[in-house]
């Protein structure tokens, strides 16, 4: 069971970081994107300003 | 264009991730011994390329789409990480990485290790160099697989991971220190730039986004992101100094 959760600890260290957020906010966005693009509207412009958010907000958190 | 992008981004990641390894195995070759911990680069590299082999196959037999949706999100909370850091480094909110500082740190840690011996081989050398090639090269591995499957070209980018690993590498033999002049801070920078971007470019076009103009947009992407940063370095030293003062 140690190996278990030092191997999954591990890999959500590795891909997600110190910030889980970031990860919420990601996988938010791209639902909103898959969703936008079955409209007739343009979603490529979605993602970028999610980033854009979801970085400036977590970097105020930091600079706290 | 995108073949040019996917090339440098493997070679500086590759770069980066080398010269951390490589910090911390003069440490211990330095300190303890240098067969032992040459055996655990050895081991370490033999696992890489395992995982390299195994993985990058099956990866290819994934649909193109699913496969750039799964590898754009992934790639894009990994490069977020490393963007988010460097921009707190640039903004003086975390402390500059040091490879000197680093280097005087492992080969305390390696003088005060009790010596044990293995196999004929110096097993606290041996683990310790196994483990940081590992651990550094898990991250070339993930870019090299991700970025080369989703551009349908692992060889491109194992091949831009490769030329920073024997640059790295020969540079090292031949100076027999920490490469501290390397600009790491500002090549982490690049990467998470790097990493931001194609995460963002293939997670759209997984999720069925079209880009105006295709490929041609990939720059665009690139120049919004380094921007974007650069403002929000802007920022936060701004607000540091305030604070400060």
């Amino acid at each position: 069971m140690n190996a278990l959760r030092r191997f999954g600890t591990f890999w959500w260290d590795f891909v997600v970081g110190d910030d889980w957020r970031i990860a919420v906010g990601v996988l938010v966005a791209l639902g909103g994107s898959a969703a936008l693009a079955t409209t007739d509207e343009p979603a490529w412009w979605l993602l970028p300003l999610a980033v854009a958010l979801l970085l400036y907000v977590s970097l105020l958190r930091d600079a706290r | 264009m995108t073949a040019v992008f996917l090339v440098a981004s493997a070679f500086l990641a590759s770069a980066v991730e080398m010269v951390e390894a490589l910090t911390i195995v003069l440490a211990v070759g330095v300190t303890r011994d240098w067969r032992s911990s040459l055996s655990g680069v050895g081991a370490a590299t033999v696992a890489l390329a395992a995982i390299v082999a195994a993985l990058g196959p099956a990866l290819t037999l994934v649909p193109i789409n699913s496969l750039r949706l799964v590898v754009g999100a992934l790639l894009l909370v990994f490069g977020l990480q490393w963007l988010r850091k460097a921009i707190l480094r640039a903004s003086g909110y975390k402390a500059l990485h040091d490879e000197e500082e680093a280097f005087a740190h492992e080969v305390a840690e390696a003088r005060a290790a009790r010596g044990e011996r293995r196999a004929g081989l110096d097993w606290y050398a041996f683990t310790i160099a196994f483990k940081g090639v590992l651990l550094e090269g898990l991250e070339v591995a993930f870019i090299v697989l991700t970025f080369g499957s989703t551009q349908g070209s692992i060889p491109l980018a194992a091949a831009g991971a490769g030329g920073a690993v024997v640059l790295v590498a020969a540079v090292g033999v031949f100076v027999r220190h920490p490469l501290a002049r390397v600009p790491e801070n500002t090549l982490k920078y690049a990467v998470g730039t790097m990493l931001t971007t194609f995460g963002i470019f293939w997670a759209a076009e997984g999720t069925g986004a079209h880009w105006p103009g295709g490929d041609a947009s990939l720059p665009a992407v690139l120049a919004f992101v380094l921007l974007t940063s650069l403002a929000f370095v802007s920022i936060l030293r701004r607000r540091r100094r305030l604070v400060l003062a």
